[in-house]
């Protein structure tokens, strides 16, 4: 019954993602969405890696030569970068599927590990790169 | 309000396992490769060349490639029917939704077949 009265009330509704104060849990929730968009528009770089890497030694020379580009560096530290976030956000929503977690405080102590996590591999992935 | 119509598998509950499923296996591959890499830093053609010789990482990548597709997939169905609704685009939504996905799932058909190629064509 107050389902119903709830649903046909004449409320407003602000649904309006910019206007509302997000909380940390919600950036990380956003940011684990575009890092997937970002994933998924770099297959395609990846798999021409990993089709001239393996098709030739001139192919393979060919990759680590392009690899020195400063920009294609920098390119593959933002996409690993977002491999590594989605990463450490999938893991932390596997948890939250077992039970762990999924309270409103220790959701966001696991929003805040997540992004501490994330960002210590990213430094890390930039010092491997570089 | 989206219908699930287009989802991969008529089921919310399944879509939502094979996301979780896919995204196990490629975790795994991910950390693999990624340890892989780090282990062997002058990596030359032979080594690499060989690691994808062998029948069992084609199986494991072309296993990766099957899970990266339906992650793919459900990934970003739910991201078309999250944001591109009649709310956000009024009545051109469907059309707009609808053509989205298939881009989405004609660009990732194609790139899993390249995948197979590159796997098998060596």
């Amino acid at each position: 019954m107050s389902v119903n009265i709830a649903v046909n009330s004449k409320r407003p509704v602000n649904l309006d993602l910019r206007t509302i104060k997000l909380p940390v849990t919600a950036y990380t929730s956003i940011a684990h969405r575009i890092s997937g968009i970002i994933l998924f528009i770099a297959i395609a770089g990846l798999l021409w890696m990993l089709d001239s890497s393996l098709r030739s030694e001139s192919g393979f020379e060919h990759v680590q030569d392009v690899f020195e580009n400063p920009l294609v560096k920098f390119i593959t530290w933002g996409v690993v970068s977002a491999l590594l976030y989605h990463l450490v956000a999938g893991i932390r929503h596997l948890v939250m599927d077992a039970g762990i977690g999924e309270g409103l405080e220790s959701g966001k102590r696991g929003a805040q590990a997540v992004i501490v996590i994330a960002a210590v591999l990213i430094v890390l992935l930039g010092v491997w790169i570089w | 309000m989206v219908t699930n119509v287009t989802n991969l598998s008529r089921s919310g509950l399944y879509d939502w396992m094979a996301q979780r499923v896919s995204a196990v296996v490629l975790a795994v591959y991910t950390l693999f490769l990624l340890g892989y890499l780090i282990a062997n830093p002058g990596l030359s053609y032979e080594q690499w060349h060989g690691l994808f010789s062998q029948n069992w990482m084609r199986i494991f990548s072309l296993l990766t490639l099957v899970a990266l597709s339906v992650h793919a997939w459900v990934g970003m169905w739910t991201i078309s029917t999250d944001y591109l609704t009649s709310m956000a685009l009024g009545k051109s939504a469907t059309v707009v939704r609808f053509l989205f996905q298939t881009v989405c799932g004609l660009a990732m058909f194609v790139l899993f077949v390249w995948g197979v190629q590159i796997l098998w064509g060596l």
